[in-house]
């Protein structure tokens, strides 16, 4: 079997390679993805503790579950602001969105 | 066995940290989705090795079908001359790299530092598959560890997030005119 250790240190390096993205891209579209690897990361996270240290309860399983729903909910809503912001300003750079009233 | 698991392992967190770095740094966003793709079912192959095979369906239909899908949809509507390269800003690259080593480090640190704790295999539960009765029992269920209230709430906001895309995506009133003209 795999040591848990081996899966902590996948999903903190899946972790910062999201921070990563998320400070160094420009395009939203490419911070949103970043978001996900984040969020990703973190279910995984759940989901190991609840196998290795409480396998009979099912605690982080549901963690997991309900956390891939909120963030697809969450995808959908940022995918919605994305595209009013290009309809008001003809691109998604970051740098380019700096008034609340287009 | 032993060996199997820990072959299927290295390959699949090898094709996830490589699929998450190429992600993060491809010049393309179509490029960037694609590996997106690779890093979600890699998870759900990790959730298949630890045996929660309803965690694993979950991610692929809702990650690898749902979002993915509205992921591509989304960079089809914003990029219209073919998917222009966006210039490489040093300074916030040069920032990133500097976050994410920092907080690696913290986190190596805290997480080396108690590698005694973890065990190293789960316990002979920890083996099994769980019953998909019991997770329809405990997602259906108003007892203690049963999630029927986060399942309603989970639809409410769903709802919440169909009404407000809709609002938000909507034309507004001017646009539709332009668009008319």
């Amino acid at each position: 079997m795999i040591p848990m250790v081996s899966y902590l240190a996948l999903s903190t390096l899946l972790f910062f390679v999201g921070i990563y993205g998320f400070i160094a891209r420009k395009n939203m579209l490419a911070m949103l993805i970043s978001i996900e690897l984040i969020l990703n990361a973190v279910e995984l996270n759940f989901s190991v503790f609840n196998r290795y240290l409480y396998p009979e309860q099912m605690e982080g399983m549901f963690f997991s579950l309900f956390g891939i729903a909120v963030s697809a909910a969450e995808t959908a809503v940022a995918i919605a602001i994305i595209i009013n912001v290009y309809r008001n300003a003809q691109n998604i750079d970051i740098r380019h969105v700096d008034k609340l009233k287009g | 066995m032993e060996l199997g698991t820990s072959i299927v392992f290295y390959v699949l967190a090898a094709v996830i940290v490589a699929s998450a770095i190429f992600a993060v740094t491809a010049k393309r966003i179509m490029r960037a989705a694609t590996c997106l793709l690779f890093v979600l079912v890699g998870t759900a192959g990790l959730y298949l090795l630890l045996n929660y095979h309803f965690l694993a369906a979950v991610q692929l239909s809702v990650y690898a079908g749902g979002v993915l899908i509205l992921f591509i949809f989304a960079i089809l509507l914003t990029n219209p001359k073919g998917d222009p390269a966006e210039p490489a800003d040093r300074q916030k690259v040069v920032m990133g790299i500097v976050a994410a080593l920092c907080g690696l480090a913290v986190t190596a640190v805290i997480v080396l530092k108690h590698f005694a704790l973890y065990p190293i295999h789960p316990s002979a539960v920890g083996e099994q598959e769980i019953n998909m009765q019991a997770i329809g029992a405990a997602l259906m269920g108003t007892g203690k560890q049963q999630y029927l209230l986060p399942f309603e709430l989970l639809s409410v906001l769903l709802l919440a997030c169909i009404i407000g895309g809709i609002l938000i995506a909507r034309k507004g009133k001017g646009q539709v005119g332009e668009a008319e003209e």
